[in-house]
């Protein structure tokens, strides 16, 4: 999937998707010092934030792991990454029939909370799957993405009746989610 | 230097004068026999039992604890004598368990008398035997060692006895038993099993009052109060090597090898070598079993499952759907599930309100700011406009709102029915039934909670027991929500009725005697409301009056959380004195603070401070403004309570989003004697516990 394109996330068969899982991915930097001893630890948080006309309304991130009407939950902070290539290390959840009604746009942000670029970071990925048969949506391969400390993902946004998926992929710096506001707000 | 022994294996013993230490996590018997070269008994005097606890150089307790010293002196051992087993049996014919399989490993150490590990052993391996040799010291070539035996009897102490050649092993094993019986009649009973924290979900966060220290979500706290005593509360601090893993038994067995049976005792100790009476214990031959004996490893029953739902609609409700090991805890998850997706759809919909009011409010602006809009009727128009979306998005929030809200009703009346009596209100039937339990229910049903967009729908408001925090019942006017109470005798009365029934349900979920309920009331101005206690004689005492009763109950309470807490921090929960009731304590003020000093005033802070986690509970019934004389000193206490109210008032917050819900206390209805009936059993249980 590349930048900038949409996809409907109804069904091939009629039915429209229900739920979708954000995952994010990435490895700890090798260990270095003289005796490989000293960690260098790398922090990526996946965040979501869910817009009602433009207007945040709520986050769900580390701090806030679920959005206070339960439609959107993240599975809880890693704060080193996996060991492995592969799975997701942290992942949101979007049960999207349980989303209120005037929330109109949902944008999945990734930011490195240590400070790293991505350049620095192995084997970094985020993904969109299709929570309720695990197909892979979307996917982006951070790592020598570039120096930048976050990108914005991508949005799942209405239309009509259903969700549609817009893939983002724009580079942009910032600690957490507050600091990807102004970069957010022209996608929406 | 501490030597880990292993089965069979040997190390030793450099002094003669010893303590053996065995930690068991639950009551078991202690005793220990002589035995000479060929390691047979001559005759009962050669067994040191709590019937007969003493012999030259030997002492055992006399009754059944997790937690034992033996006291031994080799030199002070006859020259007949070769061999002194330890054994460890389970108590027969308490409610306990049977088997070693079903309690925590036993562990067993040998010290000096100055505390030095000399030797340990943990029995591990253990499945139907009620009773096992751990430990035999045996002289050789005069000079004396230990050895991990860990030989285990599914008989029991006959058969053990029977083993070691005592002709009057049965007689023997019968007096054993009989004496811890009489023995269990007036130890300290073991803490209730508690469901583990670990299992209990986030749900499980109490609510919180927004001033009672804010809405923000609280994690699990898993039960805190107090700790079973740990298995090694006998050793020495900084014991090396006991990891904390030890009490779990897993069977160190090589895997790969399915279908063999539970590993066999590969010592066989003393003349039981190649003996029949080998224990027969070999359970199926399962794969390694890692799993800890003191958990539920049986799968729980599985829980009610919903019938299918018919396409497009939510699936029919049942009681009991929610995870859980019991009915108990599965209702109790089920209700807080209800709780939080009830706390959440709401929230869903005020977000949707807020976001649709401002958009036309700022439409409206825009409007009135726009030029053109004073031409004709475009204005009018755009206004309309605007009403109308807001009210179209208004109208979908809330449609999804009674969808979801509808689907809870469906489920609140399948579940509120089958709650038990504490998860039930005082006009569920359950109450015409009611039975003395047996059990402490992990849950309180202190009352309902409602939200006013669904007036309708009640949430029955649960509380882990034991109490975690001491309880407030609000007597003062500002706990009117609708100011009808403008009679604040009428008020008052009104808190201590709901404080008595408070009172009531506790003393009816706790089983006989495991709840004593105390109550001050110093003018006696709580007489009246208080009849359904008095008359049914449920107090452990008159309520007190006076301030000479307020001092006097008050400091019999701070002296008891004293002591306990030194129990506890002691390590030695079982060294309480003899005949110490062991129950839970409830303290009703009413009145706070009529009738307190200074001194009582911090007493009762104390009390509701350090109470709650050695089983010291407060019910102050109060107005706070009476107490208002002693200025922020009291702001602590207030804020320890759980306020509760006696009418409905919308002061609690859910742990998820901080919606002020409305509290409304359960109310026995009237005309109905199901108090006075549910306390003539308890009080008729209590006479026959004592």
């Amino acid at each position: 999937m590349t930048k900038g394109q949409a996809i409907s996330l109804q069904k091939n068969d009629g039915g429209s998707l229900t739920a979708v899982r954000m995952g994010l991915g990435w490895q700890a930097a090798p260990r270095r010092g003289l005796f490989g001893s000293r960690t260098r630890e790398v922090d990526l948080d996946a965040s979501a934030v869910l817009f009602a006309d433009k207007q945040p309304v709520d986050v769900v991130f580390f701090r806030h792991l679920v959005s206070d009407d339960g439609s959107v939950r993240h599975t809880g902070d890693n704060l080193v990454g996996g060991v492995g290539q592969g799975g997701d290390d942290e992942a949101i959840l979007v049960d999207l029939a349980r989303i209120p009604v005037h929330i109109d746009q949902i944008v999945f942000t990734v930011n490195s909370f240590t400070g790293q670029t991505f350049q620095e970071v192995q084997n970094a990925f985020c993904r969109l799957v299709d929570e309720t048969n695990g197909e892979e949506l979307a996917r982006y391969t951070l790592a020598g993405g570039g120096s930048y400390t976050a990108q914005i993902m991508a949005k799942v946004h209405r239309a009509g009746a259903g969700w549609q998926m817009t893939a983002l992929g724009t580079p942009a710096n910032g600690r957490t989610f507050q600091d990807l506001m102004p970069a957010i707000l022209p996608h929406l | 230097m501490t030597a880990e022994l292993v089965r069979g294996q040997n190390h030793p013993l450099s002094q003669a004068r010893l303590e053996i230490r065995v930690s068991a996590g639950t009551p078991i018997v202690a005793g220990a026999t002589l035995g000479d070269e060929q390691g047979r008994i001559h005759g009962v005097e050669w067994v040191a039992h709590p019937g007969a606890p003493t012999l030259p150089g030997l002492e055992v307790s006399r009754q059944a604890a997790a937690d034992h010293r033996l006291a031994v002196d080799l030199d002070a051992m006859p020259e007949a004598v070769h061999r002194v087993s330890v054994l460890l049996a389970l108590p027969i014919g308490a409610a306990g368990p049977t088997r070693f399989g079903a309690v925590p490993t036993p562990f067993v150490a040998v010290t000096g008398l100055d505390g030095t590990e000399v030797a340990s052993y943990t029995i591990d391996g253990l499945e139907a035997e009620s009773a096992v040799v751990a430990l035999e010291l045996y002289r050789r070539q005069g000079a004396w060692k230990v050895r991990a035996i860990g030989q285990g009897y599914a008989g029991g102490l006959a058969d053990l006895l029977t083993d070691q050649g005592l002709p009057q092993a049965h007689q023997l094993a019968d007096g054993i038993n009989e004496a811890v019986a009489q023995g269990m009649a007036r130890s300290v009973p073991a803490p209730p099993p508690r469901t583990d924290g670990d299992r209990s979900r986030q749900t499980a966060a109490p609510a919180l009052g927004p001033d009672q220290g804010g809405p923000a979500p609280q994690s699990a706290p898993g039960p805190v109060s107090p700790q079973p005593p740990s298995p090694y509360g006998t050793q020495t601090p900084g014991g090396p090597g006991q990891s904390a893993a030890q009490p779990d038994s897993y069977d160190i067995q090589a895997p790969g090898v399915p279908g063999r049976p539970a590993p066999q005792p590969s010592y066989q100790g003393g003349t039981g070598a190649g003996d029949p009476a080998q224990p027969s214990t070999p359970t199926s031959g399962g794969p390694i079993d890692y799993s800890h004996p003191r958990r539920q490893n049986a799968a729980p029953p599985p829980p009610p499952t919903a019938p299918p739902a018919q396409p497009g609609q939510p699936a029919q409700p049942v009681a009991g759907d929610a995870t859980g090991w019991s009915m108990d805890e599965r209702l109790y998850n089920q209700v807080w599930g209800m709780f939080e997706d009830l706390a959440r759809t709401t929230a869903a919909y005020r977000s949707a309100v807020d976001f649709a009011d401002s958009r036309m409010e700022k439409e409206l602006d825009q409007v009135l700011s726009d030029p053109r809009s004073r031409i004709g009727g475009q204005g009018d128009a755009a206004r309309e406009a605007a009403q109308a979306k807001h009210g179209q998005l208004v109208n979908q929030a809330r449609a999804a709102l009674d969808r979801d809200i509808a689907q809870l009703t469906a489920e609140a009346e399948v579940v509120e029915p089958a709650l038990p009596p504490a998860y039930a209100s005082w006009d569920n039937p359950v109450w015409h039934g009611y039975r003395v339990p047996m059990e402490i229910p992990m849950a309180l049903r202190l009352g309902d909670l409602h939200l006013p967009e669904s007036e309708g729908l009640r949430i029955p408001m649960l509380v882990r027991l034991p109490l975690e925090r001491g309880l407030w019942i609000d007597s003062g006017r500002g706990g009117s929500l609708d100011g009808s109470f403008t009679d604040s005798h009428d008020l008052r009365r009104l808190a201590m009725e709901t404080a008595v029934a408070h009172a009531a349900r506790l003393l009816a979920v706790y089983p006989a005697g495991e709840f004593t309920v105390h109550v001050i009331d110093p003018a006696g101005s709580g007489a009246q409301p208080l009849a359904p206690l008095v008359q049914t004689g449920v107090l452990a005492a008159p309520p007190a009056v006076g301030a000479a009763g307020v001092t006097e109950t008050l400091t019999r309470l701070t002296e008891r959380v004293d002591l306990v807490q030194m129990a506890v921090r002691g390590g030695a929960p079982d060294s309480l004195p003899p005949g110490f009731d062991t129950s839970e304590q409830l303290l009703i003020v009413n009145d706070f603070p009529h009738g307190f000093d200074d001194r009582a005033v911090n007493q009762l802070r104390y009390l509701a401070d350090e109470g709650p986690a050695v089983g010291v509970h407060l019910m102050v019934v109060a107005d706070r403004e009476e107490a208002a004389g002693y200025g922020p000193l009291l702001d602590p206490l207030w804020r320890s309570l759980l306020r509760l109210t006696p009418v409905p008032d919308d002061h609690l917050a859910d742990p998820w989003v901080g919606h002020a819900w409305t509290y409304e206390p359960s109310f026995v209805p009237p005309g109905s004697q199901v108090l006075q009936q549910v306390l003539t059993q308890v009080a008729a249980a209590r006479t026959k516990y004592q």
